[in-house]
């Protein structure tokens, strides 16, 4: 047997020829043998007794690997790691989730099955293969349709692989052999030098583009302006800070000092300067239920609508929360009361009051007087007692 | 490989197809009718399930054959009169719709004109959702499909003794016809039938949605007789291996579609989070019906996909024929899932009660006893279609 002897190439005219001798060949037992045509012809891989190929469990594999590793993913970065409420859906947003982990499932099972076929099925460094460059290439790339019986197979005998092809009829039979390994010396002087002298330049290149080039600026462009910057520093003023407190004793225009900060109660008596008229009621009533019914509820019964994620605060139908004055509720709100903090800076003083007023409407409401009825009544014109 | 010769001997159906699809449908009717006497809103329900599922099976087969002449398809032709033979219930429906609308009140909210009147939405909609606008629509929706199938059927039988290629030609342009007729009847039928049910909600998508089950139950239902009737020899020669892959593939291409869909619908809705919405799901999430809605998950996508997902699977008889099986009980659940939350002494979660197991019985009846009845006197191949020499000799 001739060692450089890759195998025997029979070249045939039809598909149903190639079926045929694909059918015969896999009769006769051989294992190493393979069928080329020019395009994929219809029931060969059954012609040629062919196994399921085993690709399919790597591109499963590694779709579930992508399943697991979006889900893994999102799991840890939006629920663990840094959850925040995004559309006001829960951390573990499953059906969001979905078509990420779907598309790293397709990502991730097509490059492996890509990737798995050319290395596990074309060997892929290596970029040679004895049957490249023959005629018999040629032909079965355009117009005929070949089969190869490697040498390599454990059945394989020159007489016997010969009669058999001849049996089938082919146009031609070709021997093919394996191509001359071509060797090129690799430390030889010139190449050495010419090797060190590229790396010395590519090196000097890299550099001074990257250090150097990159950083010069042919314009500014005003990026580059000589002000003051908030919460920056700067070297115009001797404390080193960029922005300024105001001038002490001064008040900026529209705002007065609240003189009972962080103080239990008010010294000196607070007097509500609003009266309760509709439109002041309106506002209280806007206000409230902006600001104060998460916790205190919509009536103030203390039923937080935050569902227990805060501590409920106490009624505000006690009869303590009821005898407290307008200014006594206004310092609450404005100071801030046990957990309950200052409301000061989204409530302006106005609109304090008016929720004040507000209160004092839901309180009466709960506990109503005989004398309301009466008024109810007159105002309805109805009879109810109580 | 190549099958040459090719003689084709008419023999009649298995006698099980007369037999049980009369036991089925005395035994359906009886229990029906008893059920209607008992309970008559849950019984209407019932009824409209079977009825939408016979839709399904029927007016699918109709799609099927329309897209095997529009796609020039070789590898359907040996087999079409199965999807033929299930396209006969069409005119059934003329007789099976009539209960329907006599129900109607018991079906539809917007049915009841009390119920217009303090509704600013349903009179806004009345125009569209009146009973006698719906009645013509459902009508002459039946009629079309009739029609086409009336035509697409005779020129394909006339095709077994003339030989006649033309006939080919005239079906390919009335299929090209329907499929866009079917596109929009089907679409309304669902909106009418099944999302009219809760007149108040909406989406866009469900239409397709109504589809991608419809084909799962024509494929489902024609895969399941094919490869019964392969194994009593009926098909021996001529349906391969390769036929059954492709019926394997398409199911599987179909339950993923299914899947696509519905997520989609779901995802939209579930993003947007709008009350007008989101009810509806929310009705399906109320106290038994989440253990139903996750049930459907498992049954429509998860375990159909994970069955027929490897090679051989498509291709194996016993698991086509469970998968087949499989799939029409997951478009029935699909549909029971679709219309009995809407269904009012239902809202708060699902009660058992027997006429939800009856109403099956009579649905197998009517598409056993009718397809036994049309298949009677007809060749089970289309033996003069110019297609069928490559359809036998179909090859992946």
């Amino acid at each position: 047997m001739n060692k450089n002897l890759y195998g025997f190439a029979a070249l045939f005219k039809t598909p149903d020829e190639i079926i045929e001798a694909a059918k015969k060949t896999a009769e006769a037992g051989y294992q190493k043998y393979d069928i080329h045509s020019p395009y994929p012809v219809h029931g060969i891989d059954r012609a040629m007794k062919l196994k399921a190929s085993k690709l399919g469990f790597i591109t499963l594999v590694f779709g579930l690997t992508g399943s697991a590793i979006a889900l893994l993913l999102m799991y840890w970065t939006m629920s663990v790691d840094y959850p925040m409420i995004i559309g006001g859906k829960p951390f573990f947003a499953l059906p969001a989730f979905v078509p990420i982990t779907f598309e790293l499932t397709v990502l991730l099972a097509t490059l492996a099955t890509v990737i798995g076929m050319i290395t596990f099925f074309f060997r892929f460094p290596e970029n040679d293969h004895p049957l490249h460059d023959t005629e018999y290439m040629k032909k079965v790339s355009c117009d005929h349709y070949g089969l190869v019986i490697e040498a390599k197979d454990k059945l394989f005998n020159e007489t016997k692989v010969r009669e058999l092809l001849n049996s089938l009829r082919p146009l031609s039979i070709e021997e093919i052999y394996y191509p001359e390994k071509e060797t090129y010396p690799v430390l030889e002087t010139k190449f050495v030098t010419f090797l060190i002298l590229i790396a010395l330049l590519t090196s000097g290149v890299t550099y001074f583009a990257l250090n150097k080039l990159l950083y010069m600026q042919p314009f500014t462009w005003m990026m580059d302006q000589p002000k003051l910057n908030p919460q920056k520093q700067s070297t115009l003023f001797a404390d080193g800070y960029g922005m300024r407190a105001p001038v002490k004793g001064t008040v900026a225009r529209g705002f007065l000092p609240y003189p009972f900060t962080g103080q239990n109660a008010p010294t000196d008596v607070l007097l509500n300067p609003y009266l309760p008229t509709k439109e002041n009621l309106q506002l209280g009533e806007q206000k409230y239920l902006t600001f104060c019914s998460p916790c205190h509820g919509n009536f103030g019964d203390g039923d937080s609508r935050l569902r227990g994620q805060f501590p409920n605060p106490p009624s505000l139908h006690s009869t303590r929360a009821r005898e407290f004055s307008d200014g006594m509720i206004y310092h609450i709100i404005t100071n801030g009361q046990n957990v309950m903090p200052s409301y000061a800076s989204q409530i302006t003083r106005e609109e304090r009051w008016a929720i004040v007023n507000y209160i004092r409407v839901l309180q009466r409401a709960k506990n109503a007087k005989s004398s309301d009825l009466q008024v109810v009544n007159k105002e309805t014109g109805t009879n109810a007692s109580n | 490989m190549h099958q040459t010769e090719f003689n084709y001997q008419r023999k009649d159906l298995p006698a099980g197809f007369s037999k049980y699809g009369l036991i089925f449908l005395v035994a359906g009717i009886v229990l029906a009718v008893a059920s209607f006497f008992i309970d008559q809103t849950r019984a209407a329900f019932n009824y409209l399930i079977i009825y939408m599922m016979i839709v399904s099976i029927a007016l699918g087969s109709l799609f099927l054959i329309a897209l095997e002449y529009v796609a020039g398809a070789e590898w359907s032709t040996p087999f079409r009169r199965i999807p033929e033979f299930f396209a006969g219930l069409l005119p059934v429906l003329f007789v099976l719709v009539i209960p329907l609308l006599f129900f109607s009140h018991d079906l539809f909210h917007w049915a009841h004109e009390e119920a217009i009147k303090e509704d600013k939405i349903l009179q806004g909609k009345a125009p569209y959702l009146n009973i006698s606008f719906f009645v013509i629509r459902t009508l002459v929706f039946i009629a079309i499909w009739v029609l086409f199938y009336f035509i697409l059927q005779r020129n394909s039988r006339k095709q077994d003794t003339s030989k006649d290629q033309t006939l080919t030609t005239k079906n390919i342009r009335f299929s090209a016809a329907f499929i866009p007729i079917f596109a929009i009847t089907i679409t309304f039928t669902a909106v009418d039938w099944l999302m009219s049910l809760e007149p108040h909600w909406f989406s866009t998508i469900f239409g397709v949605y109504y589809f991608s089950g419809t084909v799962i139950a024509a494929l489902a239902a024609v895969t399941l007789v094919v490869v019964v009737l392969k194994e009593k020899g009926y098909f021996n020669p001529w349906i391969t291996d390769d036929h059954l892959y492709s019926f394997g593939a398409l199911l599987f291409a179909f339950v993923n579609f299914w899947a696509y869909i519905a997520f989609s619908q779901f995802m939209l809705i579930w993003y947007a989070d709008l009350p007008e919405e989101t009810f509806w799901y929310l009705t399906r999430w109320e106290g038994s019906w989440v253990i139903f809605s996750l049930l459907l998950i498992v049954i429509h996508f998860i375990v159909p996909y994970a069955m027929l997902l490897s090679q051989p699977s498509k291709m194996d008889p016993k698991r086509l024929k469970f998968i087949s099986v499989w799939l029409l009980f997951a478009h029935l659940f699909d549909l029971f899932w679709l219309v009995m939350p809407n269904m009012q002494p239902l809202k708060k979660g699902y009660i058992f009660s027997w006429i939800d197991l009856v109403f099956p019985i009579l649905g197998i009846g009517i598409v056993l006893t009718v397809f036994n009845f049309i298949s009677r006197k007809e060749n089970l191949i289309p033996v003069g279609d110019p297609k069928l020499k490559k359809g036998i000799n179909f090859h992946l």
